[in-house]
């Protein structure tokens, strides 16, 4: 189903934020927040990103879209280096990339109906007459299922699925050919959930979309991504298509994470690896493999040396010691 | 008797000024907790879990408050019950974090960042228990080893930001812990942390449920975490319980449409790339539910019977409650 020509290419990226310290803010250390990530996303592919909070995850979708910029690294949207735009080319890039956050609360101008907020990406990426507004507004508030008198309102009178259909058709107005989702249906019930998976599903097949879908919740991603990198203190630990890696997990961490997974049913039973302690600070990584600490494989090598990632089987790229 | 707690007819209501009557927004809420039970609430958001568990510790803030005919009966230690409805603030105060104790869900928003963990221990033992200075101390600190957590004399020194968010949230279970109570509410206690610490978490309260008498209420939107810990699942739609029984029954064989299109809509999570099963359309808000059944706007078996008149919760076979019109064999009307 979907192609084979590759939309996105990010190689060796990081994204560092400096600490600053003192009275004159002098920098004091760097948290490595996207640390050599490298991926690719072909035309109408989702690429799940999954992870625990403060693993980079969301950094680097930003950082794709250059909200935050990278500190050093290649972004290929279409062939072209993204890092070498300047700001107004990049704006204008901007209109085949398109971001849908998390909160449909607060990212959701509340002074403003829905028409309006529709209306903003229309007027910031094309000029088109009232009219073409029009009808591009009713276009894609059909797309997303939203009535055409639900656009007088605003957004304080609708829920939070509705919101996030809202947002949704925000980021897809200009349409775009690849949209970074970053956890678009943690905020919302398991019952709406469903209902906006099934939303950004049907979108992607009608209007060829795709999609950098970041999430920590491993059941969604794994139900909606053909592809999951799996990323832990800023690095990817395993790549490689979603079902291989849920089925055949190789990296110990992915292994933990999946066997963490709440079971779904009470007489499931249920081996489970435990992690002991806590994800390590960003600020201070350890040296070696970031997960050597936690590791209950770990030896002396996972002390000393960063594992690179191999292709263990075709697409399923793991980086850890145990397979040198 | 082995009963720890009775609600009986529980309802929660919200004044709307003087001019109209008051939104209900639990209504009719009927929970038996035995002892060293685990007993499981579950439901989305605004369904009224929280605020139900909120009452039994008399927490309900105004305007909130409790309707005509609601009973919440209690076992204390020495075996009275006592009907908490009617105590005074004084009263509530002692089986506060005596009988009764409570985890939160944001372990990094309930501790006070002015104090040292072991200060915050030791608090609810100055109130409840007396004991020296030194005996405080002990007690923290073993509490601090039954909950494993690393280095606890140091631990005990540190104020709350020092701590991650599953070290803080055992920090609040051994606070929960520390007089021994008969009712451990847990809210939400694993949202707001990630799976592996979540899986930490969970085991931990697995483990010490062994070594307590207590039992537990825990309340979660996650039927993965109820399928992990309880034993007995209580399932709140639109500020009622629409089904309850042992989980086994409830995961294996769900009686109400609810119950079943949430665990649908779960399960089918995680299949390759289909169509997700979905519950159509959103959740009534308080105050606007129909005259029949509350879920029936949204149900796939809606009958003519579901929008007029509302079934109540009855037993549909020994130990399985359910509010629907599809198992009424004997059907019974809500009396309002």
């Amino acid at each position: 189903m979907s192609g084979h020509n590759v939309i996105l290419d990010v190689q060796n990226l990081q994204t560092y934020f400096p600490i600053q310290g003192g009275v004159v803010r002098k920098t004091v250390g760097y948290v490595h927040a996207v640390e050599d990530v490298s991926f690719q996303i072909r035309e109408q592919e989702t690429f799940g990103l999954v992870g625990e909070s403060g693993c980079g995850k969301s950094t680097t979708g930003r950082t794709i879209l250059r909200l935050i910029e990278p500190t050093s690294g290649h972004i290929y949207f279409d062939g072209q280096d993204l890092c070498a735009l300047d700001k107004e080319s990049m704006r204008q890039k901007r209109r085949d990339m398109q971001l849908v956050f998390q909160d449909p609360y607060a990212s959701l101008n509340p002074r403003m109906t829905v028409r309006k907020l529709l209306e903003e990406p229309l007027k910031t990426h094309f000029s088109l007459s009232q009219a073409g507004m029009d009808e591009q507004v009713l276009w894609i508030s059909q797309a997303v299922g939203l009535s055409p008198e639900q656009l007088e309102r605003y957004p304080h009178q609708f829920s939070g699925g509705q919101r996030q259909r809202i947002s949704i058709a925000r980021a897809l107005i200009t349409k775009p050919r690849f949209v970074v989702a970053d956890e678009p249906v943690s905020a919302l019930d398991v019952s709406i959930q469903a209902q906006i998976l099934n939303l950004l599903m049907g979108l992607q097949k009608d209007l060829k979309l795709s999609y950098l879908f970041i999430s920590h919740d491993l059941n969604v991603v794994r139900h909606i991504s053909n592809r999951v990198g799996v990323m832990y203190l800023g690095r990817i630990m395993e790549l490689g298509d979603t079902e291989d890696v849920y089925h055949t997990p190789m990296h110990p961490y992915t292994q933990a994470l999946l066997s963490a997974i709440p079971k779904r049913d009470p007489s499931e039973e249920k081996a489970r690896i435990r992690l002991e302690g806590d994800v390590p600070s960003p600020a201070s990584p350890p040296p070696g493999c970031a997960f050597h600490n936690r590791c209950p494989h770990c030896t002396a090598a996972c002390k000393e040396q960063v594992p690179e990632s191999r292709e263990l089987s075709p697409g399923h790229w793991v980086a850890c010691h145990l397979y040198d | 008797m082995d009963h720890l707690l009775e609600i009986r007819n529980l309802s929660i209501e919200l004044p709307q000024g003087r001019r109209k009557p008051p939104v209900k927004l639990v209504e009719g809420v009927d929970l038996t907790v035995r002892k060293k039970q685990n007993f499981g609430v579950v439901g989305e958001s605004g369904c009224g879990k929280s605020i139900t568990c909120s009452s039994i510790m008399g927490l309900l803030s105004f305007p909130l408050s409790l309707g005509q005919g609601s009973s919440i009966r209690f076992q204390q230690g020495d075996g009275r019950e006592v009907e908490i409805t009617g105590l005074s603030k004084a009263e509530l105060r002692k089986l506060r974090g005596r009988d009764i104790s409570m985890i939160f869900q944001e372990p990094m928003t309930a501790l006070d960042p002015m104090y040292t963990i072991e200060e915050q221990i030791c608090e609810s033992l100055l109130f409840h228990a007396s004991l020296s200075k030194a005996e405080m101390h002990d007690a923290a600190l073993e509490m601090l080893r039954k909950v494993k957590i690393p280095r606890p004399e140091q631990i005990l020194k540190d104020y709350p930001h020092h701590l991650s968010g599953g070290m803080l949230q055992r920090v609040m279970i051994a606070i929960a812990l520390i007089n021994n109570p008969r009712l451990l509410i847990a809210d939400e206690p694993t949202t707001a942390l990630d799976v592996t610490i979540q899986a930490q978490i969970l085991d931990l309260m697995n483990e010490l449920r062994e070594s307590y008498d207590t039992s537990v209420i825990m309340i979660t939107h996650d039927l993965g975490v109820i399928a992990e810990t309880c034993e007995e699942v209580a399932v709140f739609y639109a500020g009622q319980v629409v089904e309850q029984s042992d989980v086994n029954t409830i995961f294996h064989a769900p009686a109400h449409p609810y119950t079943a299109g949430l665990l649908r809509s779960v399960l089918s999570l995680g299949g390759a790339q289909q169509e997700l099963y979905t519950i159509q359309g959103t959740v009534p808000t308080a105050g606007n539910f129909s005259v029949g059944c509350r879920f029936a706007d949204r149900c796939e078996h809606c009958m003519d019977i579901c929008r007029n008149r509302a079934p109540a919760l009855s037993e549909i076979s020994p130990g399985h409650l359910c509010r629907c019109w599809l198992h009424a064999d004997t059907p019974k009307e809500e009396t309002a």
